[in-house]
């Protein structure tokens, strides 16, 4: 009971942060209200019992990424664009493409919501005495450990590509 | 009211990811643009965790924290292309970054 009234009051930050992220003309409220849609996510880890997932949620995209995006809001000048048109000149053929997709998706998940037998989440629990961080190490270390590794690399590549990019004299 | 279950999860995440969809297709503005790709990848990891969920495995969250890494290695490069492009360009409208069109 408590699980679905959190659902519905998630979703809702969710999917009301998300069109107001893409409908506000300012890009600092843009951003705030990404944030909220972000918590919202967060939200939802928390209710599926991921919650190491909702810690690096908020740490990461609410504390990290979005302090990137209003540094660089800050840093370039928005006054200008913000006076402008915000949506551009093909944006009828585009919300044209995106219904043509969601009337694809709503159609898959309607049958498939019957077929593959959606409507029951298992009840399994996972290895007993072991929290959600403990078993998320053990798979992440043992079974996917070069992939993590590779992981690294690539953060490593995008801190350089990004000092580069905005260096002023390559 | 009826429990929640994992197409309630689908659904929202469908939902999050045409939103995405919408806002990376017509928005001019780069900053935003970005931010809508950050929602995309929302949408998708919610979809993983809810499936781990589902099959009871830790595999799921295990990839949602690949496309978290992978998400925030893209804003870091994409947000420092659009610094160079605005001390190259002095702008940040997509539609006015066209030096390969003709």
């Amino acid at each position: 009971m408590t699980d679905t009234v959190l659902f519905y009051v998630f979703a809702l930050l969710v999917l009301g942060g998300g069109v107001l992220t893409i409908t506000r003309k300012s890009a600092v409220h843009s951003a705030i209200y990404l944030i909220i849609s972000l918590i919202g996510v967060g939200g939802l880890y928390l209710l599926q019992q991921a919650e190491f997932l909702f810690a690096v949620q908020i740490i990461l995209y609410v504390g990290g990424v979005m302090l990137l995006f209003l540094f660089v809001i800050m840093l370039v000048n928005l006054e200008q664009a913000a006076t402008e048109r915000q949506f551009n000149k093909q944006w009828w053929i585009a919300l044209a493409c995106v219904l043509a997709v969601g009337a694809e998706l709503a159609y898959v998940l309607y049958r498939g919501a019957a077929a593959f037998q959606f409507a029951r989440p298992s009840e399994t629990p996972p290895a007993p005495g072991m929290g959600n961080t403990e078993i998320l190490a053990q798979v992440l270390f043992s079974e996917y450990l070069l992939p993590f590794e590779v992981a690294s690399v690539l953060l490593l590549v995008a801190v350089v590509g990004s000092v580069i990019m905005a260096k002023k004299r390559i | 009211m009826h429990p929640v279950t994992t197409a309630h999860y689908l659904w929202l995440s469908a939902a999050l990811l045409l939103i995405g969809t919408i806002g990376v297709l017509t928005r001019r503005n780069i900053v935003i643009i970005l931010m809508s790709i950050e929602l995309i990848l929302n949408a998708v990891t919610i979809n993983l965790i809810a499936f781990s969920k589902y099959l009871g495995q830790a595999h799921g969250q295990v990839f949602a924290i690949f496309v978290i890494t992978v998400a925030v290695a893209e804003a870091a490069v994409g947000l420092g292309i659009l610094i160079a492009l605005f001390r190259n360009k002095e702008t940040i409208l997509a539609d006015e970054v066209d030096l390969l069109k003709w």
